[in-house]
This record gives C-alpha cells, sequence and structure tokens, in this order.
C-alpha cells in the first residue's frame, strides 16, 4: 500500500471512530491503534490477576466465613475479568502466552497498587473501597470505548464489578463501627491506601503523554487530573460517613469550586515503584511466574492427553 | 439421638467441606492456568457454602446466640473432625486433584444416602450438594485422566500423588460410636455399605487413567476422632488467625 | 513441550426460549475441558441454561473488505420492508 492510500484509510478510520462507529477485530486500524490497544488491554489484563495476589494473601485468614466466600468470589472475579481482557487483547493477533511472557519478563506493567502489601484484614476493605472505587471511575468510560471486544469485555467487568466496592465499604464500616482495636486498624488502612489510589489515575494532566491520542480513540474520555477530583469528591464523605480521616491535613472542601481542594502527591514514589522499587515488586512477579512456570507439566498434559483422545478417534473413524 | 452426639456427627461431614474448601482456598491466585484457577475456586465456594449451611444448622442446635463462626472458628484442634485426607497439603496440582478426587468420589456416595435422612435439614442440605458434587467429581475425575494419561511427567507426578494420599481413604468408612447411633436414629449414613462401590469407582477411573491403585499394608486414620496430621495446626492458625488475635468482635 | 491450550468460542443460551449468543473465548486442551472452562467463567452468576463451545479455528469470517459487496446490495431491496407498500390508514389486521 502506498503512503497516500494508507493516509487515506487512517482519515476514513479516524471519520469512523469520531461517529461512534465501534472497530472490530478483522478491520483494518493503523499499526499505532493496534499496538496502543495491545499495551493498555493487556496492561489492564495483567493488572487484573496481579491484583488478585494482594487480595488472595487474606483469602485464608479472613475473619468469619461470610467474609471469606465474598472475597474468594471476588478474587475469583478478578482471575474472569483477567480472562475477558485478555481474550480481547488476543483478537489484535498476539496471544494470551506472548501476554504473559511480556508480564513475566517485566516488559509490560501492571497497576502499580498493587506493588503496595496487605498487612491486616482493614486492607482488604480498603483495597476494596478505594481501589475498586478509583477502578471503577477509570473503567466505567471504557464501556464506550472504540474497540469492540474491549468495550464489551469492559461492559461485563462493569457489571460483576458492582458488588466489590460495597464489599470493601461494608469491611471498613464494620471496623469503624467496632471496637477502639478495629477502628484503629481501618484508619491505618485508610491511611496507607490514600495516596497510592490517588496515583492510581497515573500522572497530572501536564505529565501525561498518552492524554489526546487516548481521547480521540476514546481510551479516555476524562483527563488523569479530572478523574482524580471526581474521585476524592465521591470518596471523602464516604469516609466521613464512616468517622474515618484521609491523611492529607491541606484537604479543604473549596465551595467557590465545588470540590476538594487537596495536597501535593507524593510522585517521587509513584515513579520508584513504577520502575520496580515498591515494597512488593519482586514478590507479586515471583508469584506469577512460580504459578505459571509451576504449571507447566499441568497445562502440556491436558495438551498431551487431548492430542491422544484426538488419534484415538480418528482411529476408530478409519 | 442426643443433640450432643448429633452435632458431632455434623462435624464429621461439615468440617471435611470446611478443611478442604479452605485447603482448595490456598490456590486461588497461583492455579496453573487461569480457567482451571476459577474451576478450583468454584469448588472452594461450593464446599464452603455447604460448610456454613451444616454450621448455622450446628449452632441453632447449640443456642445461646452461638453462630457459625463460633463453630467454623473457636474450636480447638481435637474439637475438629475431618478426615485427614482433607487437610493434607497442596504439594503440587497433582496433590491438589488426587485428593479432590479421592473425597468428591466418597462424597457423592454419602450425599446420595444422606438426602434420604430423617433429619430434613441434613436431607436438605444434602440434595443441594449432591449437584454440585456431582460437578467437583467429574471435574477431579477428568484430570485424574488428563494427568494420568498426559505426558511421562504427568503421569509420575499424579502416581505419586495417588499412592501417598490412598492412605488417607481407608478412614472415610471408619464407623465412630455416634456414627452409629446416628445410622440407628436413620439420620446418618453406615458409610461402612458405601466402600465397595467407592473402591470400584476409584478403580474404573484410575484404569483408564492408565494409574495404578495402591496395594497398601496398613492405612492411616486419626482425623474422625481429632487426632490429626502435623499439617491441621498450621491451617488451623491461618483459619483462625483473625478470631484468636481478636477475641469477641464482629467482622 | 510447548504447545498452548487453543482458543475457544463460547455461546450461552441464558434462557428457554433465547438463541445462544457469543459470550466469550478462553483457552482449554479440549471440547470437555472448554466446556467445563465455560461454565465456571462464563456461568458464574447463573447466566446460562446451555453452553456451545467451538475452537476458534473453526469459524470462517467474512472479511470486512468485502462489506461493500457482502452487504451493501441488501440496502435498496427497500420492497422487502413493510413500509414499502402504501395502504389506506382505515385496513385493520395488517
Amino acid at each position: 500500500m502506498s503512503e497516500k492510500e494508507i493516509k487515506s484509510l487512517e482519515e476514513i478510520f479516524e471519520q469512523r471512530i469520531a461517529r461512534d462507529e465501534k472497530i472490530e477485530p478483522k478491520d483494518w486500524m493503523p499499526e499505532k491503534y493496534r499496538k496502543t490497544h495491545i499495551r493498555q488491554i493487556s496492561q489492564h489484563a495483567h493488572s487484573e490477576i496481579v491484583g488478585m495476589l494482594p487480595e488472595g494473601n487474606w483469602i485464608t485468614r479472613a475473619p468469619s466465613l461470610r467474609r471469606k466466600v465474598a472475597l474468594l468470589a471476588k478474587v475469583q472475579d478478578e482471575a474472569g475479568h483477567g480472562l475477558y481482557l485478555y481474550s480481547a487483547c488476543e483478537t489484535l493477533g498476539i496471544s494470551r502466552d506472548e501476554l504473559y511472557e511480556q508480564l513475566h519478563t517485566g516488559k509490560a506493567k501492571y497497576s502499580s497498587i498493587f506493588n503496595y502489601p496487605t498487612l491486616t484484614w482493614a486492607d482488604i476493605g480498603a483495597i476494596g473501597w478505594l481501589v475498586d472505587g478509583a477502578a471503577i471511575i477509570n473503567q466505567v468510560p471504557l464501556c464506550n470505548t472504540s474497540y469492540g471486544p474491549y468495550a464489551r469485555a469492559m461492559v461485563r467487568v462493569c457489571k460483576e464489578e458492582s458488588f466489590h466496592q460495597r464489599q470493601g465499604y461494608e469491611i471498613m464500616l464494620k471496623l469503624a463501627k467496632g471496637t477502639p482495636e478495629q477502628k484503629a486498624m481501618a484508619q491505618d488502612a485508610l491511611n496507607r491506601w490514600w495516596w497510592p489510589s490517588l496515583m492510581m489515575f497515573g500522572p497530572t494532566d501536564a505529565e501525561s503523554v498518552h492524554t489526546a491520542q487516548s481521547m480521540k480513540w476514546k481510551l479516555k474520555r476524562k483527563t488523569n487530573d479530572e478523574l482524580r477530583q471526581q474521585f476524592i469528591d465521591q470518596t471523602i464523605p464516604q469516609a466521613e460517613l464512616i468517622g474515618l480521616t484521609v491523611p492529607d491535613p491541606d484537604l479543604k472542601w473549596n465551595e467557590e469550586r465545588k470540590s476538594y481542594d487537596f495536597g501535593p502527591i507524593d510522585w517521587d514514589e509513584f515513579w520508584r515503584v513504577v520502575k520496580g522499587h515498591g515494597p512488593c515488586n519482586k514478590q507479586r512477579l515471583s508469584a506469577r511466574v512460580n504459578a505459571w512456570n509451576n504449571g507447566e507439566w499441568v497445562r502440556d498434559a491436558a495438551m498431551a492427553y487431548a492430542e491422544k483422545q484426538q488419534d484415538k478417534k480418528t482411529k476408530k473413524a478409519v | 439421638m442426643n443433640k450432643e452426639n448429633l452435632i458431632q456427627y455434623i462435624y464429621s461431614i461439615a468440617d471435611n467441606s470446611l478443611i478442604l474448601g479452605q485447603r482448595m482456598s490456598e490456590l486461588c491466585g497461583h492455579g496453573p492456568s487461569l480457567e482451571t484457577d476459577i474451576a478450583c475456586t468454584n469448588m472452594a465456594l461450593d464446599l464452603l457454602g455447604q460448610t456454613r449451611s451444616y454450621y448455622q444448622y450446628v449452632a441453632t442446635l447449640l443456642g445461646e446466640g452461638k453462630t457459625e463462626d463460633d463453630v467454623a472458628y473457636l474450636r480447638t484442634e481435637r474439637e475438629y473432625k475431618n478426615v485427614l485426607l482433607v487437610e493434607q497439603p497442596n504439594t503440587h496440582f497433582g496433590y491438589v486433584i488426587a485428593r479432590q478426587f479421592f473425597y468428591d468420589t466418597f462424597h457423592l456416595l454419602l450425599l446420595e444416602k444422606l438426602q434420604f435422612s430423617t433429619d430434613e435439614t441434613l436431607a436438605a442440605i444434602a440434595k443441594k450438594g449432591i449437584k454440585e458434587v456431582s460437578y467437583h467429581k467429574r471435574f477431579s475425575s477428568d484430570w485424574i485422566k488428563r494427568l494420568g494419561d498426559g505426558t511421562a511427567e504427568s503421569h509420575q507426578k499424579i502416581q505419586e500423588a495417588i499412592t501417598d494420599l490412598w492412605a488417607y481413604t481407608g478412614e472415610l468408612f471408619d464407623m465412630l460410636p455416634e456414627d452409629q447411633e446416628a445410622v440407628e436414629a436413620g439420620i446418618g449414613v453406615d458409610v461402612t455399605t458405601l466402600k465397595e462401590k467407592y473402591q470400584e469407582q476409584i478403580k474404573n477411573v484410575l484404569d483408564e487413567a492408565t494409574l495404578s491403585v495402591p496395594e497398601l499394608q496398613w492405612f492411616q486414620r486419626g482425623g474422625k476422632q481429632g487426632i490429626h496430621s502435623e499439617h491441621m495446626g498450621f491451617l488451623l492458625a491461618d483459619l483462625q488467625y483473625m478470631q484468636r488475635t481478636y477475641p469477641n468482635m464482629k467482622w | 513441550m510447548e504447545k498452548n491450550w487453543p482458543l475457544w468460542e463460547v455461546f450461552v443460551r441464558s434462557k428457554n426460549g433465547l438463541e445462544h449468543r457469543h459470550f466469550g473465548s478462553l483457552h482449554a486442551a479440549d471440547a470437555e475441558m472448554a466446556l467445563e472452562n465455560a461454565r465456571d467463567v462464563y456461568t458464574r452468576r447463573n447466566e446460562g441454561v446451555s453452553i456451545w463451545v467451538v475452537e476458534s479455528k473453526h469459524i470462517t469470517a467474512s472479511n470486512p473488505k468485502d462489506n461493500g459487496e457482502l452487504f451493501e446490495p441488501a440496502q435498496d431491496k427497500v420492497y422487502r420492508h413493510p413500509t414499502f407498500y402504501d395502504l389506506p390508514d382505515e385496513v385493520k389486521h395488517m
């Protein structure tokens, strides 16, 4: 194809997206669109399955049977969501194994929040409330994104996730209304998870490299800063309702903006964790790598068995 | 039959679901593939769901405001009546599957009889459980075949697990005095009558999987009397951690 | 061995009376496993009463490049639609 032809295809392509038409797997798409989508969707998928680990850490120690089954179901959903997203990514011509390879070698990123440790039961509440809360804000707009398989996966993810945040907030509520020890546990978790949760929306708009392109392709509807503000504004009243305090001395309601002003985010910490120096980066990655490596003989066995059965069937037919 | 013995009888069934559910839930996030991970978690959820039904029943029998969590979390090791089989660790996926297969096969035979119990609550729990456990058995049997008749490595690994864990299956058919009493009251199941069918079903699947049934001189027992293996203390330390560290709190 | 579980497409009937609808895909070594995985992955919330699985490689898809010749010729065949026909408003049951 000549450069001119590509140029005109690209124009048609961008017009289709502008008209809110969906792009489907076999449609022509610019290479950059494919690459960007592989990167974002796989990052999203990796975040789901790495995200299973910090919460999985408390499944066996959940304090009641009701909490145990709820947490187990939630972590299982995350496996499901990872699966939906890997499948969406595979429609772009890359296999799940290649995507795993990228994760395991550190080439691919996942949400940095999961590189923080879950030290107490209250962390399970804080993750559900704050981390899932932030994730929902990021994810809901993606139900209308331009790439069909991604949008469809997100519709399913958002529908299933509706219980996750409630599950977390209910844990916090119960702790906040409990003994002084329990309340302190809840406050401690909020203290540790608050700032990393704000970082989940990514660098400030001034620093963000992908925003303009992502807006055009409907991978984003609002900027990082807008989403972060939305999260803060909706979360503060939830904290107040259960008598917990957000660890930000600069936090103040701004009557003029009808929004909260908040203190500076420690972006050095953010980049440090992104670059691999968070408290649990190594641990999380090696847990994934181990699960994959330890499972190899199992996956191989299933393939070998399937082939033998197929052979038997063929022989019978002959 | 008296209440205390009925409760002991329920423990001897329910604790198996709790402990196996607990073991299975350890796997969540660490399975050999995403799909298998999700499947194993489903089984854990079924088992824990059954556990809750049994324990809620025990709590009403105990009265005095007892809850399912008191029953699940606040007994000493000796007071858990699960068989040794279900507390054995997830050494590798072969052990997970072999343990599940040995228990599922027994579990289904048990529930098929328990659904006719004169105790209506137990009968109802069994009836619901049959559907879940039928699927578990199908899942674990399929995997026994895949691993047994898969690669040379998988064959060796699953045979190792089968051989090791087989020693814990004899106990499934032991009858304690309260079991006997439950049978006489029409509430319980005479597990000795399940043994022949059990061994036949196990053998059929193992044959198809090109695996051999171990020949054993001695079967391990004790769990049903509360004498557990060394693994049990660690499992309970995990399970009970919160309730023991922060007593008398609501979660 | 370096052979990965192939990809399968999953179709689920949500309730009797409805058609099977494409729900998504998954990996499995064989058809039996694909069915079991589909049950565990796609019907956890009671979403289905029947499942079909088919290995993705067996699906033949039309090429969007051919959309012009495949689908556009149908656009002007307005006489296939009831609104094409002019009838007086008084006519009932039609």
